[in-house]
């Protein structure tokens, strides 16, 4: 298909849609203004209905196609139906949320429910800087719907509100609750009689044993080598404390030629030194390299909570993924083995302009019952930022895992937010940096150059808006 | 006859200019408006901020090197589709002699046509995706080739040594059969006269491609200079889908850069329009260039 096509279709829509005339006038940027006030459904407010919802309103959702696809979602909106029954909900997935939804955020008619999520995302950055979100903080104060005295922040995970605040407004929720560390496979370690390592000189030493038995140590996603930035940040951060990572993501000056991170650069130096990395690898998107990992080719892999359910269709029977923190460099590191990178993820929001706020916080609020949160966890096998939700659900194998990991980091789990304040930073710049690190073009001053240099070029960008989190 | 005019000129005329202005005008002039502003996307509030725009983008590194890139494709692609075009569609009109008066085509050139003509068929997506395919580092048709023969095996598209001459093969694959077809097609409309007395003068293959072929092909080597120069300034469907512009921006091209600007990894519509604004012009004294310099006269068979 070439744009010629493209634009021969378009006008033929254009040809049955709407006199030509009125679609001059209506130009890209000159759609609506302010008015949804007057169009905003509103309903009075009471015990039984907190957040105002008007009954009978239509709500309209958007999901993201991914690898949760959309089963949880529709369940989540049975549930609303059932205490709305007047409402009607329209449902709609797409993997393309910035392409769908853009125009309508500019006329101004978005929709109540938005899960932005995946590489179609629409930049947080963006959206906060042009009040495009609505204010989430009445939903936290309204009591759970499920949970007998308690609001929904009460119900939440520690750092639940505060990933999704901008400059002190909870703006975005997310929803799931994920852990980002090293994966193996129990069942081959234990054939193997190979433990895991909790130091790095053991990885590494762990890693030549790894060779000589025929199989590669690791393996990563080439194609998006950012995955291989959460492992080396987080050997940053267990070794020189949380403020290597408030530096990040304040783009303090030369955060990332801080001492830490040019100790875990130089320690992970080494797997690509060796040739510790399966051959090929740069050539690998994620599920490519993630597959090659579950046949057995590669021992570790890095990657998030997300992996089990991603990977459910290839994984061998028996084969126990299991996560494990990042080893540690040194006696010298401020955070124990056991510290983890535990964050909120799978954003979901309430655009401003959108005709049923209530209804979309009303929404939040089932999702994040204990019956929603507990009916995610059983249909994508993902934890939610739920506290306790986990309860009497029965996990696979990788999930419990995960579980046990955070459990055992406790207070000492860390994370970091820059990715979500400057999505460029990591998605383009540190993502460059990364591929040309671990595919050993570059070395470990070189590649912090790079990473510092991408750092720079947004903190200089007037036109990005800058964010601060406190330490 | 003379009252008839107007009705039939309105009536065929006006609606396709119309369509023309709404979609194709408008949005352009609508590009140039919003290039000169801040506008970020997501709402409707956008600042007029003069030409800071382009001054930015002249400074912009990852720009440079996206165009750099598109520059690159501008000098190859062209000559490398229309040179083996031109070469495989001589071979099917005309590549046989065996030693025989007259002018063949080689053994089975129906067939090869047809093979030919296969990428034209398949869209541009799934051409992506099968050399994703094609090209991966482990089990990808050629690593296993290459490894096959004991030889050893770069990683395609994952090392920024290699990665953009991948995409710029399968540049040349995807359009080749077509140029092809349109060659052929200009070439049996060549009088068989001219052949046969090149024959007898005892012309090589060669000189008769070169002397006797492409002058007569002129204009449609034109017109497909044209379309592929246009093409090569574009490049943005097969890039983003197989490399997305990387490793380390050694894939990017303007199309690339103004599609991860406005729906990427940014929400900059005003600087993507900015950028769109340049590739617009870029775009147009191209053409205008390859039209003129191409400019020859033109022969007519009578």
């Amino acid at each position: 298909m070439n744009r010629r096509d493209i634009l021969r279709r378009s006008a033929a829509a254009g040809l049955l849609a709407t006199p030509a005339a009125g679609l001059l006038t209506g130009c890209a940027t000159g759609g609506g203004d302010d008015k949804s006030d007057a169009n905003a459904y509103k309903g009075t407010k009471s015990e039984q209905n907190p957040l105002g919802v008007k009954e009978d309103a239509p709500l309209e959702v958007v999901i993201f196609g991914g690898g949760f696809g959309d089963e949880y979602a529709k369940a989540h909106e049975t549930m609303y139906t059932e205490r709305y029954p007047k409402a009607t909900i329209k449902h709609s997935v797409t993997q393309e949320i910035s392409k769908t939804l853009q125009p309508r955020f500019v006329d101004g008619t978005p929709p109540d429910v938005v899960n932005n999520s995946g590489t179609g995302q629409i930049d947080f950055n963006g959206l906060v800087s042009q009040n495009a979100l609505a204010d989430l903080g009445e939903l936290l104060a309204a009591p759970s719907l499920d949970v007998p005295g308690k609001t929904v922040k009460d119900t939440l995970l520690p750092g639940a509100v505060e990933i999704g605040s901008y400059d002190g407004k909870f703006l975005v929720m997310n929803y799931t609750y994920t852990a980002y560390g090293i994966w193996h496979s129990s069942k081959l370690f234990t054939d193997r009689k190979w433990e895991y390592a909790k130091t790095w000189d053991d990885h590494i030493a762990l890693c030549k044993q790894i060779k000589a038995a025929g199989i590669a140590p690791w393996t990563y996603a080439g194609i998006h080598p950012r995955y291989m930035s959460w492992p080396l940040i987080s050997t940053a951060i267990k070794f020189g404390g949380p403020s290597v990572a408030t530096a990040l993501d304040n783009l303090e000056p030369n955060a990332w030629k801080s001492d830490a991170m040019k100790a875990a650069a130089d320690a992970w130096h080494q797997i690509v030194k060796d040739k510790y990395i399966l051959e090929g690898s740069p050539g690998l998107d994620h599920k490519q390299s993630q597959t090659a990992w579950c046949q057995g080719k590669a021992a570790f892999i890095s990657c998030g909570s997300w992996l089990e359910s991603e990977q459910k269709d290839v994984t061998p029977a028996g084969f126990n993924m299991t996560i494990a923190p990042t080893p540690s460099l040194g006696s010298g590191d401020k955070l124990p083995f056991e510290a983890i990178r535990g964050t909120a993820g799978e954003p979901f929001m309430v655009p401003a302009k959108a005709r049923n706020v209530a209804g979309g916080l009303e929404y939040f609020r089932t999702m994040l019952s204990k019956k929603g949160a507990q009916d995610f966890t059983k249909k994508v096998a993902s934890l939610t930022v739920v506290a306790g939700a986990t309860e009497g659900v029965e996990l696979p194998y990788g999930l419990s895992t995960v579980v046990k990991a955070l459990d055992a980091s406790g207070a000492n789990g860390f994370n970091w937010v820059y990715n979500n304040f400057y999505r460029k930073l990591e998605r383009n710049l540190v993502d460059a940096a990364c591929g040309e690190f671990f595919s050993g073009r570059i070395g470990p001053a070189d590649f912090l150059d790079q990473c510092q240099k991408g750092a720079d070029s947004i903190a200089q960008d007037s036109s990005i808006k800058k964010f601060k989190r406190a330490a | 006859m003379r009252h008839g005019k107007w009705p039939l000129i309105v009536t065929f005329l006006v609606p396709p200019v119309l369509l023309y202005i709404v979609f194709v005008v408008s949005p352009y002039l609508q590009a140039f408006q919003i290039s000169t502003t801040d506008w970020l996307g997501y709402s409707a509030d956008a600042n007029s901020v003069g030409l800071a725009n382009f001054k930015t983008l002249w400074n912009d590194g990852y720009v440079w090197n996206a165009l750099q890139n598109n520059a690159i494709l501008l000098a190859l692609v062209p000559v490398l589709t229309i040179v083996l075009g031109l070469f495989f569609a001589t071979m099917l009109a005309m590549g046989g002699r065996k030693g025989r008066a007259g002018v063949t085509g080689v053994r089975g050139g129906a067939l090869y046509r047809t093979v030919y003509f296969f990428p034209q068929v398949l869209s541009v997506v799934i051409i992506a995706l099968l050399w994703k395919e094609v090209y991966h580092p482990n089990q990808g048709l050629l690593t296993s080739g290459l490894h096959a023969l004991g030889l050893p095996a770069p990683t395609w598209l994952g090392d920024p040594a290699t990665a953009f001459w991948c995409v710029l093969a399968v540049m040349v694959w995807s359009n080749v059969g077509f140029y092809v077809v349109l060659f052929g097609a200009a070439m049996s409309a060549v009088p068989k006269e001219i052949y046969e007395a090149v024959l007898l003068d005892g012309a090589s293959r060669f000189t008769t491609l070169r002397r006797v072929t492409l002058p007569l092909l002129w204009d449609t080597v034109q017109v497909a200079w044209v379309y592929l120069a246009i093409f090569a300034l574009d490049g943005f469907i097969l890039v983003q889908l197989m490399t997305n512009g990387g490793p380390n921006f050694s894939t990017d091209v303007i199309g690339v850069r103004m599609y991860d600007t406005a729906f990427g990894s940014e929400t900059k519509f005003g600087y993507a329009s900015a950028i769109g604004v340049v590739m617009f012009f870029l775009t147009l004294s191209v053409a205008a260039l390859s039209l003129r310099v191409g400019r020859r006269d033109r022969i007519e068979y009578s």
